[in-house]
């Protein structure tokens, strides 16, 4: 402890021989280093894109999302089109095994699998994306109002914010549909939007708070710019991984949730959709028989949809920052600083 | 003449972007001699604050030193491991950055941020121990031993300002970064806070590396001066020949952009034109499209930093050789 009471430091301590230091690692000029770490220039067709779309498409995973996406949606909206059966009516024999006359095989009801997937996808993701975009919209415009607005406004829209928390979707749909004795998909939308916004909201008014207080909000008021506008062009674009991550989990929890619902058996059983395909399933007992074709496709389909949204979200929180992007080429920072012999610890 | 504490050599520090590399410095060399303060100047942008943080080993990513060696007593910084770095750090060089006094726990009194850190690097010691070195930093920098347990917010930015230097100095470091310690202050407490460094180098004997944009402070308080330009050093000197005798032709132009206090009323020459973009540098000397004397070899070869004896600078300049 001597050390720390002295207050002239220890007499030189001898250096080690330091006129023959080794000569400096030399560094690798721009194209070498570019060369090293496999970074390429920016490819021709994305010359004329925003650059937050150049980000998004030169994710491989956030464009395999995309395109899965992609895929999903233009097969629902065509779904009338390249059906090859009615999915309402029997279509053939009960449980036919996947092959040429039916492509992914028949229900237990003799209903073609392929074109009620193609219904059921028309059906669950129009509730998925309309029930998360509008709780999304609910959150977004409730979350920032509360946080720029504070005071008052703050109070009594908390208040809702923390009502919706409590209100639990799941009995709430139960008792909405024994009122309406069927609970069509349109209701289940209608329920989960107006439930599922609480968190975003939540998270939103915090974002929201930690945001205003920065210099560039003070400025933009003391340019005398209108409220709406630091809230839409100063504020939102801040939150923007936010706002999607938000949109991205409420839309597969409304799918997950309006799957659910059905499959157990409180949705209406007469409509189309992946839920009531997997009730249908299930009520035919189609696994313990064998019949693998009725329970797999839906569920694939609901487990990828959610896959291919959570990819989308990845790709959309690089845009915003330049340290994940960066992340991308650690594997090769690190063995580039491994061959120097250089410390790795830079992340 | 003393030994170097601290040797630069081919200092190369990148941002790595998704398509493109954009080189922050080039390449550079100095030495931080035993005892010295050694200044580092240079236009906004020009990676002095780079060089700083490189040599914190503070550099994070999109940022990435890519070359070079930073060699504090012989041994190499870049190759230090965690708990290596962490002795390095505040043991044996210490930071005093900008935005210091924000660094200060708003909830938490000082004196128990200052004893933190010394207990953090010497956890044997006790709390008589600490309290003591706490109390007798804080003098050092001048400001009463009563006020140790306030917080933050009762204390003023060049307060706070020099608190962080206490703490900065309270593990006896070898050598001091200090990345624009004064900008945010006013010149009055500027000055108060250079000389109390000045003294305080003279009494514990440490070395500074002062980065900062403000040559006319540099000049009073540096002995070598590094001028930066574009990501390279253009000229090290001693600071009484930068303004007398300056060799680089942008170091001239500096040195031209700041008022003389006595005198004969004189007008300011700025320098024209605007420093290149990282990502567009200029072939040969990086400095020769804003300069008024470049030849027709200054834009085709860049000029290495040379030693001229007979000057005692370093400058990298066709015009010398």
């Amino acid at each position: 402890m001597s050390h720390l009471t002295e207050t002239a430091p220890a007499a030189a301590t001898p250096m080690p021989a330091k006129a023959t230091a080794p000569p400096p690692a030399g560094a690798p000029s721009p194209e070498e280093l570019m060369a090293e770490l496999r970074i390429k220039p920016r490819p021709q067709i994305f010359r004329k894109v925003p650059p937050s779309w150049q980000t998004f498409l030169s994710n491989k995973a956030g464009v395999a999302g995309l395109l899965i996406l992609a895929v999903f949606i233009v097969a629902a909206l065509l779904a009338p089109v390249i059906s090859p059966y009615d999915p309402y009516r029997r279509a053939g024999k009960p449980h036919v095994q996947p092959g040429v006359e039916h492509f992914l095989g028949t229900s237990r009801q003799g209903k073609d699998i392929f074109s009620q997937l193609l219904e059921g996808g028309r059906t669950s993701l129009t509730v998925g994306f309309v029930a998360g975009l509008s709780a999304t919209l609910i959150g977004v415009a409730i979350g920032i109002s509360a946080g720029y607005f504070s005071g008052k406004t703050d109070e009594i829209l908390t208040f809702f914010v923390n009502v919706s928390l409590v209100l639990p979707a799941l009995p709430l749909i139960i008792v909405f549909a024994s009122f309406v004795e069927e609970a069509s998909p349109t209701v289940i939308g209608l329920v989960l939007a107006f439930t599922g916004w609480g968190w975003s909201a939540r998270t939103i008014r915090t974002q929201t708070l930690a945001i205003k207080n920065r210099e560039f909000i003070l400025a933009a008021e003391l340019m005398g710019e209108s409220k709406w506008r630091i809230v839409l062009r100063e504020i939102l674009p801040n939150m923007s991984s936010f706002v999607v991550g938000g949109f991205v989990l409420a839309t597969i929890y409304a799918i997950l949730a309006e799957a659910g619902l059905e499959f157990i058996g409180l949705g209406s059983p007469s409509s189309v959709t992946w839920g009531t395909m997997l009730y249908w399933a299930q009520r035919a007992q189609a696994l313990q028989t064998g019949a693998w074709w009725e329970v797999w496709p839906p569920a694939f389909a609901i487990m990828i949809t959610g896959a291919a949204l959570v990819l989308v979200n990845f790709a959309v929180d690089e845009i915003t920052s330049p340290q994940l992007r960066a992340a991308r080429l650690g594997g090769r920072i690190r063995r580039f600083l491994k061959r120097r012999g250089r410390s790795v610890d830079v992340f | 003449m003393s030994s170097n504490l601290m040797e630069v050599r081919n200092l190369t520090v990148d941002y790595v972007g998704e398509n493109a590399i954009a080189r922050a410095v080039n390449g550079i060399d100095f030495d931080i001699r035993e005892g010295e303060a050694f200044g580092l100047a240079g236009e906004s942008g020009c990676g002095k604050s780079t060089v700083a943080f490189a040599l914190a080993r503070l550099t994070r990513l999109p940022g990435l030193v890519t070359g070079g060696s930073v060699r504090f007593m012989g041994e190499e910084v870049l190759e230090f491991e965690r708990e290596r770095l962490r002795k390095y750090r505040w043991n044996e060089v210490s930071f005093v950055f900008q935005s210091a006094m924000n660094a200060l726990n708003p909830v938490i009194p000082v004196s128990e941020q200052i004893s933190d850190t010394i207990w953090t690097h010497n956890p044997k010691a006790t709390r008589e121990e600490i309290r003591a070195r706490a109390v007798a930093m804080f003098e050092l920098v001048g400001i009463p031993a009563r006020r140790l347990d306030d917080y933050p917010h009762q204390f003023s930015g060049g307060m706070r300002q020099r608190i962080c230097i206490a703490i900065a100095l309270c593990l006896n470091p070898r050598l001091i970064i200090m990345d624009e310690p004064t900008t945010a202050l006013d010149v009055v407490v500027q000055r108060d806070i250079i000389e109390q460094i000045v003294d305080l180098k003279a009494k514990l004997g440490f070395s500074v590396l002062f980065i900062t944009h403000a040559l006319g402070l540099l000049i009073e308080f540096c002995d070598r001066i590094g001028i930066m330009y574009a990501g390279e050093l253009v000229e090290v000197a001693p600071s009484s020949a930068i303004l007398d005798a300056p060799q680089h032709p942008y170091t001239r132009a500096l040195g031209n952009s700041f008022p003389p206090l006595t005198g004969p009323r004189q007008r300011l020459e700025g320098i024209a034109g605007t420093p290149p973009a990282p990502r567009a540098m200029p072939v040969g000397c990086r400095f020769a499209p804003r300069c008024g004397q470049a030849m027709p070899v200054c834009s085709l070869i860049a000029p290495e930093l040379k030693v001229y004896p007979e000057l005692g600078s370093e400058a990298a300049c066709h015009l010398l050789q």
